[in-house]
């Protein structure tokens, strides 16, 4: 595990880099597509130290000077699937929001929603050497945490302490300089298939620039589609993506859960265009333009012309009423959300004290969602849309945007992780401390 | 039978960039790169094509000749010209000379009148203490001179020339008489000391119609020589007082009307006398007569 420590914090100091050079670019990796934004660092909280959250909630840190959408290729369920194409798209993506920006951009950081995150919870437990809980010994504690064995070929993701004890005194946030005995912590760790992090680093790097960090895009939704009361009481975050469906779960500011459903708006599509036998593109335009979930005594007369170019007249003049469509596109979207509530039922969601629920994310938009999702969900649910940042076009403010802007937010405050402290000295690989010994053996 | 409409849905180009024009745009957005291309490129080729057309003689010839005209043809505007020179403050002979030593083929164009310059050759004039040149309007050179006014004449061996308060040499003249209401000073080194000789002057107004002359001892101190061949003999610091102290005593015992050759004043605190000959044999006699009565 020393390894990806050693990675994740070179990226962490990439990040550092980058925020000093001023400008960081965000990539989102989706299905449907990938979308750019261009941050510069320069606001009033690039100069003073952070107190607290900060002005307008943190987010006057950072401002968007370049934004660009392309249509994702070679990805699927989140994942890059053909690497030549996502290259291409993410070029496009870069290049168009570079031109936007007028700035060359080295510095990445990334959200995909794929790769089958599993979530774990750790715990961890020392005895203090001294009364008072110094940095090293958060850093310890974190490094008590008994790692799960999470199988060959994960690499963990985000491994965040989410809660501190000390003695007796439960939920603390920030334990340092605190009197007592034993300290214990609880840690989230989400790991994800080793090889989706590989072919992203290989991607990013194919267009010459340098991963400056990543992280799960249910996370980045849900920092930026969950309003703060609703992190700090408890709430879902249900990110609708083309190709999978994100979910997290956040309880006193802190993400607890991350899983995904590998449903999306794609599926919904590609029911369309075989329920109805016409192409991807026109099933898709279709969907956006007729699409719902619930059917009324209207929509029986409303009738949609499908369209085609065979050259039969009886095949390109096919018409087909909203109630057809909708009659296609409400099983599947009820199939997603009942796989995310059983998803939601596995981590345990309904222990929480609160059982707020919010949709984001693109395939969140369909018309009669917000009925249909609360006989399923549960009653708290409303629809979210990412947060609002100073200097986004207003065509990248729609809740497809919702991780893209989460990840804004991460990247300007980041929450910390296992990495962000020093690797206790009995963590470090025994060779090295031996080397050092013997060096000193032979030399005095 | 050929197949129509193949053409009408050419394949969509692929919106993506290539590699190549992605790094470029890149490239393109770098600052450093950006400004190199946009400024310094630029320059260093039209330092290129500049050094390259006027590494040719002909082209370098060509350049200065075009300048040169352009220049003379605006020079030589009726605007510019100046046509006569109009001296003001100087005598007819000064005029002369200011005249000889600035040799200007009138008309001639003020861009060509280099005017410090022809300052600095009229001020070196002995007799010209300080020179004004401007083009007036109307094409004159107008040169305003202030005369040196001369104050001393100076002999020194068989020249005679005036000498202004300042000791600068202002004209020779042939004989003496020509300014006899000047005072003379001689010897070398007199016209460093030109100031403190007028001052004796000055201070010499009792006697000043016994007042022949100064002359400059060793270029050193003055002496002052009075008719009767006279002198009074000054030291070289606080001259002025000595000759005070000289004519009060002048005053007091009538001094000067005496047989005497010389007053010693080097020594503030002990003139000496030098008597003539015959007055020397006077006093002895007289000596010797008192000696012998008192005998």
């Amino acid at each position: 595990m020393t390894d990806l420590y050693q990675t994740q914090r070179a990226m962490r100091n990439m990040r550092l880099a980058a925020m000093q050079r001023g400008v960081v670019a965000i990539l989102d990796i989706g299905t449907s597509k990938i979308a750019c934004l261009v941050l510069r660092f320069d606001g009033a909280e690039a100069y003073r130290e952070p107190d607290g959250i900060g002005s307008l909630a943190g987010q006057s840190a950072f401002r968007v000077i370049g934004a660009a959408t392309t249509r994702s290729r070679g990805v699927r369920f989140g994942e890059i699937d053909a690497m030549q194409e996502t290259e291409r798209a993410v070029r496009t993506a870069v290049q168009a929001a570079q031109k936007m920006a007028n700035v060359r951009v080295d510095h990445v950081i990334a959200c995909f929603s794929g790769a089958e995150p599993r979530s774990y919870g750790l715990a961890g437990e020392i005895e203090l050497q001294d009364s008072t809980v110094s940095e090293h010994d958060v850093a310890r504690v974190l490094a008590s945490c008994e790692v799960p064995d999470f199988g060959e070929g994960r690499e963990v993701l985000h491994a965040q302490p989410v809660n501190f004890a000390l003695d007796h005194r439960a939920s603390l946030a920030d334990p340092r300089g605190q009197i007592g005995n034993r300290l214990a912590c609880d840690m989230h760790l989400l790991t994800i298939d080793a090889d989706a992090i590989e072919n992203l680093l290989y991607c990013i790097k194919r267009c010459d620039m340098e991963l400056a960090g990543i992280a799960s895009s249910a996370y980045a939704s849900g920092i930026s589609s969950l309003v703060e009361d609703e992190q700090e009481l408890g709430a879902a975050c249900i990110d609708m993506g083309g190709g999978s469906t994100g979910l997290s779960i956040f309880i006193r500011k802190h993400m607890i859960y991350a899983d995904s459903v590998r449903l999306g708006g794609d599926h919904v599509t590609q029911d369309i265009s075989k329920g109805l036998q016409v192409s991807l593109n026109v099933a898709e335009r279709i969907k956006t333009f007729y699409g719902g979930v619930v059917a009324t005594g209207m929509d029986d007369r409303e009738m949609i012309e499908l369209g085609g170019d065979t050259g039969d007249w009886e095949h390109d003049r096919r018409t087909v009423s909203r109630s057809e469509l909708i009659g296609i596109m409400r099983p599947r979207v009820e199939e997603i959300l009942e796989e995310v509530r059983a998803r939601l039922d596995g981590a345990g969601f309904e222990h929480l004290p609160s059982q707020q629920i919010v949709l984001t994310g693109g395939a969140s938009q369909i018309p009669g969602l917000d009925g249909l999702a609360p006989k399923i969900l549960g009653n708290n649910v409303r629809i979210g849309r990412p947060l609002r940042v100073q200097g986004l076009p207003q065509a990248a403010t729609g809740a497809a945007f919702a991780s893209c802007v989460g990840l804004s937010l991460f990247a300007a405050h980041p929450q910390d992780e296992w990495w962000d402290f020093e690797m206790p000295m009995d963590r470090y690989p025994a060779r090295s401390l031996k080397r050092a010994l013997k060096w000193f053996k032979d030399n005095w | 039978m050929q197949q129509i409409g193949i053409e009408d849905h050419p394949r969509r180009r692929d919106p993506a960039p290539s590699r190549w024009a992605f790094r470029f745009q890149r490239l393109w957005l770098t600052p450093l790169f950006r400004t190199t291309l946009r400024v310094g490129v630029p320059i260093l080729t039209v330092a290129f094509f500049a050094g390259w057309y006027f590494s040719e003689a002909a082209n370098r010839e060509a350049l200065r000749d075009k300048i040169a005209e352009i220049r003379a043809s605006v020079a030589e505007r009726p605007e510019f010209q100046v046509k006569l020179m109009a001296i003001d403050g100087a005598s007819e002979e000064l005029s002369a000379d200011i005249r000889e030593v600035l040799p200007v083929d009138f008309p001639i164009s003020s861009f060509d009148l280099d005017l410090e310059q022809m300052r600095a050759v009229v001020e070196q004039l002995d007799a010209i203490g300080a020179a004004k040149l401007r083009i007036r309007p109307g094409g004159i050179l107008q040169i305003d001179v202030t005369e040196r006014v001369p104050a001393v004449v100076w002999r020194l061996g068989r020249a005679i020339e005036l000498l202004d308060a300042t000791g600068r040499r202002v004209a020779a003249i042939s004989r003496r008489s020509q300014r006899l209401d000047l005072p003379l000073v001689v010897g070398e080194g007199a016209d460093a000391a030109v100031a403190e000789a007028l001052r004796l002057v000055a201070a010499a107004v009792p006697i000043e119609d016994r007042l022949r002359g100064l002359v400059r001892v060793g270029a050193r101190r003055w002496d002052l020589v009075l008719d009767r061949e006279q002198r009074i003999l000054l030291p070289e610091n606080g001259a002025v007082e000595a000759l005070e102290q000289m004519i009060a005593l002048d005053q007091a015992k009538d001094l000067l009307a005496r047989d005497l050759v010389a007053v010693d004043m080097r020594n503030a605190r002990r003139p000496t006398l030098r008597m003539a000959p015959p007055a020397v044999e006077e006093l002895r006699r007289i000596k010797a007569l008192e000696i012998g009565e008192s005998d």
